[in-house]
């Protein structure tokens, strides 16, 4: 019997290690393939190692990042993100605070559509939201964190409201009574007690705003503004020769700050998901 | 207190609400409006009833790609459900490096979907051409496992996660019990383990659909929706509807189909929560 189930555990340590190459062999591909010419990048070369003759070093990323826009496509994904992330937390745990602690009319109306929203696909608004926004001019990364806000307010404030109910009141009259504002209260009592939450919803946002494709694409000024996902799908998406090379190099400079973020945040990122699928 | 808090709503809700209705409110009811109109731009659109909706109930592209959506969601859901949950097993069962496992498996979440499509395009791409079978492109079979491979790639590892926190929390006396009164790993696992992460099965499986039903990026960058519209989805069959055709009439159509869509996903939601809703009664 004991050895019997030795056998099946070094089976399943096994597969699993099979599973993790399998895991890991795409990314790997990209960084290998990243370091090849043009011209080495075919269907016969892409599994081989870059050697003497196809290695071009990191001539792929200095194309990319000077040529090919990358460097301000990062630049202006990252000011998306930080501004919408910064926006979302503080805007909807205050609205989050006030549903919960008002029993009013407008409480219960605002809670029912924040979590309507959440169900409506994107598709449903996609052109409709790319007109206002083009009408309010708010189609530069500088000030497209408001339609982010908007957009992404029902999971945030969801999550929000799930987690204060289980903040006892006390608290909160407690520094009432001793002269705060309400302002102060919030600021000053309960954000400090929600920071579990705000770093879960912070992570469930940045995963979202990083990657997403599709609002930016069709609400940006699409000739003076790139987001990454956008510039990827402008390298294949243009008709003719694609440039295997720096598309690779632009892969893996998307993927590996992300994953050296992953390594590092590992515990928290976690953390949020599963927070996040409790509540959803 | 609460009538303390009652006279800040301009501080603490006016803001978020304003960008909603800019964000969410005001083209959700245009979109609905829109949906019964002809038109070119917002400004141009004249009421023209039902039409768009019979158009669009009577377009078969639109119908194969519900029909390719849904095959998608059944098929992904139960691969990646089933193959999350074996890992979670085997990973939950004091087995070596498995933090090191975890942290691979769930890796592909964090890098968005045009990447993940154009990674898995070009493997997929060299893998075919090497065994001398049609390209990605060419084939809407191979299209579609395509993206049952990419699916299952990016989602095993989140739904694993949560699988994962659903077996930490079942009470370690429970199995110890079961195992003084002399029960097997197999009855442990169907009596014991799987009810008691029948939470966590309803979350991962109505992600699973969702995520399916409503995916797009994966699937613009990994086929495109080649060959010939066949392995388009819904969403970006109601994408093309909108912006890759010229005439008066597209736009319209769009709409209709949008609204059916968004319709259709918040029908998958209203079932998840009354079957949510009915597990927690018998708990």
């Amino acid at each position: 019997m004991k050895r019997n189930e030795q056998i099946a555990k070094t089976i399943v340590f096994a597969i699993l290690c099979i599973l993790t190459v399998l895991w890991i062999y795409p990314v790997f591909m990209i960084l290998i393939n990243s370091l090849k010419g043009d011209a080495f990048i075919s269907t016969n070369n892409v599994f081989s190692l870059p050697n003497a003759e196809s290695f071009v070093g990191l001539r792929n990323y200095i194309d990319a990042l000077s040529s090919k826009g990358f460097a301000a496509a990062f630049g202006y994904s990252l000011i998306i993100t930080l501004t919408s992330d910064i926006l979302i937390l503080i805007g909807t745990s205050m609205c989050a605070w006030y549903i919960t602690r008002v029993n009013s009319l407008l409480s219960k109306i605002c809670y029912g559509l924040f979590v309507f929203s959440m169900v409506v696909p994107f598709q449903m608004l996609m052109y409709t939201l790319s007109s206002t926004a083009d009408r309010l001019d708010l189609d530069t990364p500088y000030n497209i964190c408001i339609i982010y806000l908007g957009f992404g307010a029902g999971l945030a404030v969801f999550m929000f409201t799930g987690f204060m109910k289980s903040i006892p009141l006390e608290i909160e009259e407690a520094a009432m009574i001793d002269g705060c504002n309400p302002l102060q209260t919030f600021f000053q009592v309960v954000l400090p007690i929600l920071k579990p939450t705000l770093i879960s919803v912070a992570i469930l946002e940045t995963m979202w705003l990083w990657n997403d494709y599709l609002l930016p694409y069709l609400v940006l000024d699409r000739k003076k503004y790139m987001t990454i996902p956008i510039l990827i799908q402008y390298f294949r998406g243009s008709y003719g020769h694609v440039e295997m090379g720096p598309m690779m190099a632009c892969i893996m400079m998307t993927v590996l700050p992300i994953i050296i973020m992953y390594i590092c945040l590992q515990k928290y990122i976690i953390k949020g998901v599963i927070a996040g699928a409790v509540k959803g | 207190m609460e009538k303390a808090i009652r006279k800040y709503w301009p501080i603490f809700v006016l803001p978020t609400l304003a960008a909603f209705c800019v964000g969410f409110i005001y083209p959700f009811t245009q979109g609905l409006y829109l949906s019964f109109c002809k038109f070119t731009t917002i400004k141009k659109a004249t009421f023209i009833g039902f039409g768009n909706y019979a158009y669009a109930i009577r377009d078969a592209e639109f119908w194969h790609s519900f029909w390719f959506t849904a095959l998608f969601t059944v098929v992904s859901t139960v691969l990646i459900n089933v193959i999350a949950f074996a890992i979670a097993l085997a990973l939950t069962n004091k087995i070596k490096g498995s933090n090191l496992f975890r942290t691979v498996f769930f890796m592909p979440n964090l890098i968005g979907g045009i990447v993940l499509g154009y990674i898995w395009q070009i493997l997929l791409n060299c893998v075919l051409s090497l065994l001398e079978k049609p390209l990605l492109a060419l084939n809407a079979t191979y299209g579609f496992i395509g993206l049952i491979i990419l699916m299952c790639w990016q989602q095993i590892g989140y739904m694993m996660i949560i699988y994962i926190a659903g077996l930490q929390s079942i009470p370690e006396d429970y199995i110890e019990a079961a195992k003084i009164d002399g029960a097997t790993t197999r009855q442990i696992l169907f009596k014991i383990k799987i009810p008691n992460v029948m939470p966590s099965i309803t979350i991962c499986s109505f992600l699973t659909i969702t995520n399916g039903f409503k995916l797009f990026d994966q699937n613009l960058a990994l086929t495109g929706g080649e060959p010939a519209h066949a392995s388009e989805m819904l969403a970006l069959n109601i994408y093309n509807t909108f912006y890759s055709r010229t005439g008066p009439q597209w736009k319209g159509y769009g709409q209709a189909k949008a609204v059916i869509f968004c319709i259709m996903v918040i029908a998958i939601s209203m079932i998840q929560l009354k079957v949510t809703k009915s597990k927690e009664v018998q708990q």
